[in-house]
């Protein structure tokens, strides 16, 4: 037990030793000092914020420290295996892959986080409204739901294309995040149909709260668990359709890059020149799973029913 | 009708005059078109005078409309008919908007602790939201707080906790001081302490009790516990499916119950000396509570009343069954039945509490 309370050894020596649950929660903590302590108790997920941390800086410092970016340059020898020059090895056109590595790291986070942000502020909302309101009002929001299931997102993509000329990395993230709520508002709505007839909501309205403030201050909270795992997942999907887009040629356009790009570009070269596919299809999947563990760890701090003691 | 039990005598106007109210819930089919299929008659045609200063106990079993009556004169399920006046103004009748002002002086504190306290708010934050709700907040609302928690005997240095990390009786404590927050002058109490240990019971009751004479608070008091109930009301109504069959003081319901039901539920009480309850007369009801959806014609407690099974004959049970017993006050004290051929009775000792 000694151990896990390291956050607050500072604390710990000033007062004296404090033994029992009950000396330790009597001082009073705010809530974000609680969320923070919750949080560092869940070894995993501060390791993957470590690293995820080092890959955003990897991605958006980098550029501004090495000595390439992600266009050809005729200085640069095509086909190289990785080297002390070229530590991701340079692909046949005169690319040093590091560089490409590191934009499209960029592209790939900004695109996941957008999406991310679109997809829980929309999908959350809409699903608690649905939920709240129940009735013709759900009915007709779910319907609506299911109409942008079935529109497939690509042939906005063309459409869209069609109006603006290439597609940028915040247009690919607009649409993925635009089509890509559904899910979440299905999930949230679910929970919001369970937790609106839960007595602490009878007893808000009692109070005199307001439908907006009991959505808000009430029931979108308590799906914070559910929100945070499906935000992790979307981030990890919309990488995957960001690839796929961008492999048709509707996505990020060359000579900008993507993670997913990269890896679609380098299909044909996994046996030959195997540091063009691992090395980017390394980072997806590093960047999936720390996004993961640490939405598993924000789940964990969020929730105030967790207990303060890990085994 | 309009004279409150057990306050004849003075000219106190009720803070809460409820007058027949009605609340039937649609029973729906199954299936695409759910049909229309029936009614829950859930409270029929209720009448309450709540006086201020004073505990009125509602007592009745699972299931007769207890809390659907509470909820109806808070407004928190819209009324089929009746009136609920508040200070003149007819509660159901208003909107939501209207009453948001009114709800600053009428509160409820819930059955269930564990299920009316927002799990993911710290008690300081569920204690403020009535605070803010009314924008109270900006003017000392910490300070206040603070003092609430006080008031119901938690320690506000607790403030930043969690619910779950109370026990039941602290729990149902922040349920209080929440309803306390805005100075409220009527508080329902559904029941409050039923979710709760005995040993605790009567903490929270004497802190409901001294509530009530510190800030003179008026409380509405639902419970199935007579035992409780006649511990902490001054006045009582008892329920049977959907109606009141006997109301008044508590003393006069306890000592001289009149209707068959009452004398049955105070026939159950425990007693706790073992020969007095060895030797008392016991009222066992047959079968169970029928169906709400199609209560029995006249009198709704026909089917299970002993009175009506051995003591009546036959051409007075047929009043029974045609007509509905007005709730009458027979001999002019206050204390109401509604019975046909209600006598009173003298079901225990007359032990003041």
């Amino acid at each position: 037990m000694t151990e896990l309370q390291r956050p607050d050894v500072g604390l710990e020596t000033a007062q004296a030793p404090l033994r029992d649950a009950e000396a330790l929660t009597t001082e009073e903590r705010t809530q974000f000092q609680m969320i923070i302590t919750r949080f560092l108790r869940h070894k995993v997920a501060v390791a993957s914020l470590v690293a995820f941390i080092l890959i955003v800086l990897f991605a958006f410092v980098g550029p501004l420290v090495w000595k390439y970016d992600h266009n050809i340059y005729r200085d640069i020898p095509s086909d190289q295996p990785p080297s002390w020059d070229h530590p991701f090895g340079t692909t046949r056109a005169g690319q040093d892959v590091m560089g490409q590595v590191m934009r499209g790291t960029q592209q790939t986070l900004k695109v996941g986080f957008v999406v991310a942000l679109l997809t829980t502020g929309i999908g959350a909302t809409w699903g608690a409204i649905a939920g709240f309101y129940r009735g013709r009002v759900d009915a007709v929001m779910m319907r609506i739901v299911d109409v942008i299931i079935v529109i497939p997102i690509l042939v906005v993509v063309l459409v869209l294309a069609g109006f603006t000329r290439g597609t940028t990395w915040f247009s690919v993230a607009l649409i993925i995040g635009l089509f890509g709520w559904t899910s979440t508002a299905r999930v949230v709505r679910g929970m919001v149909l369970s937790l609106r007839e839960q007595e602490f909501v009878e007893a808000s309205r009692a109070m005199g709260a307001g439908d907006g403030r009991i959505i808000f201050r009430h029931l979108l909270p308590n799906t914070a668990g559910v929100i945070i795992v499906d935000a992790t997942l979307v981030i990890a999907s919309a990488i995957l359709v960001e690839a796929a887009l961008s492999f048709l040629g509707f996505g990020i356009q060359i000579p900008d890059t993507s993670l997913g790009l990269l890896i679609q570009n380098a299909q044909t070269a996994v046996f030959t020149r195997p540091w063009l596919f691992y090395i980017p299809g390394f980072f997806v999947i590093f960047i999936v799973l720390t996004i993961n563990f640490i939405g598993d760890g924000l789940r964990d701090a969020l929730d105030p029913r967790q207990q303060m003691v890990r085994r | 009708m309009t004279t409150a039990p057990g306050v004849t005598t003075t000219k106190v106007e009720p803070i809460i005059r409820a007058r027949k109210l009605v609340k039937h819930f649609p029973v729906r089919s199954k299936g695409f078109f759910r049909r229309h299929i029936g009614d829950v008659h859930a409270v029929c045609s209720v009448s309450l005078d709540l006086m201020p200063g004073r505990t009125m106990g509602l007592v009745g079993e699972s299931g007769c409309g207890k809390s659907t009556t509470a909820r109806l004169l808070l407004n928190l399920i819209r009324a089929d008919s009746g009136s609920v006046v508040y200070e003149g103004q007819d509660l159901t009748k208003m909107s939501r908007r209207e009453l948001q002002p009114v709800r600053r002086d009428l509160q409820i504190v819930f059955q269930d602790p564990f299920a009316s306290l927002d799990p993911r708010m710290t008690v300081t934050n569920l204690i403020a939201e009535p605070l803010q709700i009314h924008g109270l907040w900006d003017k000392g609302g910490r300070e206040r707080v603070r003092e609430l928690l006080q008031i119901v005997g938690l320690n506000p240095e607790h403030g930043n906790r969690y619910p779950h990390e109370f026990s039941g009786g602290q729990r149902q404590r922040i349920g209080v001081a929440r309803a306390l927050a805005l100075n409220p002058r009527f508080i329902v109490l559904d029941e409050p302490v039923s979710a709760l240990d005995v040993s605790i019971q009567a903490g929270v009751l004497n802190l409901l009790e001294n509530l009530q004479d510190e800030l003179d608070l008026s409380y509405l008091f639902v419970s199935h516990d007579l035992s409780v109930v006649r511990h902490i009301a001054h006045d009582i109504s008892v329920m049977y499916l959907g109606r009141i069959v006997e109301a008044g003081s508590s003393s006069q319901v306890f000592n001289a119950p009149s209707h068959p039901y009452t004398q049955a539920l105070i026939s159950a009480i425990p007693l706790p000396d073992p020969r007095k309850e060895r030797s008392r007369r016991r009222i066992v009801l047959e079968g169970d509570v029928p169906s709400p959806v199609n209560p029995p014609s006249g009198c709704r407690f026909r089917t299970r009343c002993p009175k009506f099974a051995n003591e009546l004959t036959d051409q007075e049970r047929q009043r029974c069954i045609e007509e509905i017993p007005r709730l009458i006050d027979r001999n002019g004290i206050g204390h109401r039945t509604a019975c046909h051929y209600a006598e009173a009775v003298t079901m225990i000792e007359t032990q003041t509490t």
